[in-house]
């Protein structure tokens, strides 16, 4: 490219993009389409989902015992870790060398973890027992297809 | 003053995390081909398992102890490596990360001690990784601090503050676990007689100057409480990436190694897209097996460059496969393979080539979808065919636990 004095090359400055919006319907000469001026960001699940990114982890679940909780066998649960655990909510937990999803239920003395089907019985937590929160549940996702 | 996060035993917990079972046991991870230990839990440690030792020599160590043997699992570590990164800045805005598993943290505006301690307890809920925190007023000695916080604390903290303590600390600590201390060096240290940070302090800076380096000055004047290092906020653009492997099995045939040379080449290229880099050359690299001194030995090594930098997948294969002919020889068994790219430049400051008859665009949007798609689906699920899919010198990984937090199909499982 340099051999030659007599005529010298410039080599274009095309790296650097120039930032636009994105025109999904094209541009054509005909009539503008009248939404282009209210072009927004697409919706992302995460932002609806996922409160505290690295504090969630993902679950999946098989099995009847929170079918109350409209907890149905093969759905992912979103587990936050971040949150405080309070009576009333749906935890993942460990208890006695397997994990499980229950509901917490504390009264004054004792705490509790519920199924949501009258088919499994309360489990009361007692101080022998191996017993460690893994996370809240704060979502569960239910595939129709 | 500045803080040295660092994990404890961060191999051990990510494993423990996701699987509570493991609690209080001993785990060891293995190395690439399941080689050699790299990480120990303290259990492990107390059973008189040491670092590097290969996995053969301590077989019976690990049946009779019931030691959990896994092996290394970089998704998982890297995502939460991820993760307990980004939970510390959220607490102190000023922070360098170091390794996968230490971070320097700028605690200048954070001197009491509760927020240092609501700082461990943060990582370990949203995380479930134990960290330990050093505080001093230099990096070596906040090394130094995190040393005791782990060794001798019960809430993994310890600060290194005044002089007296300094002096203390330094005398019982060992030369050769000072940063950037390495086996050689303490060695030749311990010849001269300086067995401790404090003999080490003490001695000749001259001395040190002419027979070591000037980092070992540099060293010694920050065990001394004079700031050498600050943090490094940007992280730098690489200016080379590696990617190479020994193989599981041993490789004689061209296509084989040409299929393990294009895989790595790929990973380079992908590493190279997620920094918004390119390259303009590529080096790459054969071994025999050094441990075969029978077998004839062979390393050779080449580099090409590109006439327009790049980060396509398609045009660094083609490239490394190239370089790759020119090195092979039939009469040779190899071991290791590697791909190095380098000479990186930001890719929207590229020149470009007024002879090129790439279309470019074409080709980025393209790798853009791969990245996206391989993103989802996992390493590798859209692929060249030139690495191949019967991957016989692929690693050997018998122990891998599951990607727990980068794979759906992989995510814990709960019998309810």
């Amino acid at each position: 490219m340099k051999k030659t004095k007599a005529l010298e090359f410039y080599t274009a400055e095309v790296g650097k993009p120039l930032q636009m919006p994105y025109f999904e319907n094209g541009v054509s000469a005909g009539f503008p389409s009248p939404a282009t001026d209210y072009l927004d960001a697409k919706l992302d699940l995460n932002d609806l989902l996922v409160e505290h990114p690295s504090a969630t982890y993902y679950v999946r679940v098989i099995g009847d015992s929170m079918i109350g909780a409209g907890i149905v066998s093969g759905d992912l649960l979103v587990v936050d870790k971040s949150l405080e655990v309070s009576n009333n909510c749906i935890v993942v937990a460990y208890l006695d060398g397997e994990f499980t999803v229950k509901r917490i239920k504390k009264t004054k003395t004792k705490m509790f973890l519920n199924a949501e089907n009258d088919n499994y019985k309360p489990i009361e937590i007692t101080k022998d027992m191996d017993f460690v929160v893994f996370g809240v549940v704060a979502h569960s996702i239910h595939h129709f297809v | 003053m500045i803080g040295l996060a660092d994990c404890n035993n961060f191999y051990a917990s990510c494993e423990r995390a996701f699987n509570p079972k493991l609690r209080n046991k001993p785990i060891v991870v293995l190395s690439n081909n399941d080689g050699c230990v790299i990480a120990r839990s303290n259990e492990a440690r107390a059973l008189g398992i040491k670092m590097g030792e290969p996995a053969f020599k301590i077989k019976s160590l690990i049946d009779k102890n019931k030691v959990n043997v896994f092996s290394t699992n970089f998704a998982l570590y890297g995502d939460m490596s991820d993760r307990v990164m980004s939970v510390m800045r959220e607490e102190v805005e000023v922070m360098e990360v170091y390794s996968i598993d230490e971070a320097f943290l700028d605690f200048s505006d954070l001197v009491d001690l509760d927020r240092a301690l609501a700082l461990i307890k943060k990582v370990k809920q949203w995380t479930g990784i134990p960290i330990s925190i050093g505080l001093a007023p230099t990096k070596s000695l906040a090394k130094v601090a995190n040393h005791i916080a782990k060794k001798h604390t019960k809430k993994g903290i310890f600060i290194l503050d005044d002089e007296d303590l300094i002096k203390r600390a330094l005398n019982v600590f060992p030369v050769e676990d000072l940063w950037g201390v390495g086996r050689k060096y303490a060695k030749r240290l311990k010849q001269s007689g300086i067995r401790t940070a404090l003999e080490f302090i003490s001695a000749d800076e001259g001395w040190i100057r002419r027979n070591f380096s000037v980092n070992a000055v540099r060293l010694q004047k920050e065990l001394k409480g004079e700031k050498c290092y600050d943090l490094e906020l940007t992280t730098q653009r690489k200016n080379n990436i590696c990617t190479a492997r020994s193989f599981g099995k041993e490789v004689k045939s061209c296509k084989k190694l040409s299929e393990a040379v294009s895989t790595f080449a790929n990973t380079c290229a992908t590493k190279l897209r997620k920094e918004k880099s390119c390259c303009s050359k590529i080096s790459v690299f054969i071994t025999t097996n050094p441990f075969k001194p029978n077998a004839k030995q062979y390393h050779p090594y080449i580099t090409l460059n590109f006439e327009t930098p790049t980060n396509d997948s398609m045009e660094i294969v083609n490239m490394a496969n190239k370089a790759l002919e020119y090195i092979y020889r039939d009469d040779c068994v190899y071991k290791k393979a590697g791909v190095i790219v380098g000479n990186t430049t930001p890719q929207d400051e590229v020149q470009m080539s007024l002879f090129d008859t790439i279309n470019r665009d074409k080709q980025k949007k393209l790798m853009y979808s791969v990245d996206k798609i391989n993103m989802l689906m996992g390493r590798d699920k859209i692929r060249l065919a030139a690495q191949g899919f019967a991957r016989k010198w692929k690693l050997r990984q018998e122990k891998l636990s599951p990607c727990y937090t980068t794979r759906f199909a992989d995510v814990l499982t709960i019998k309810i």
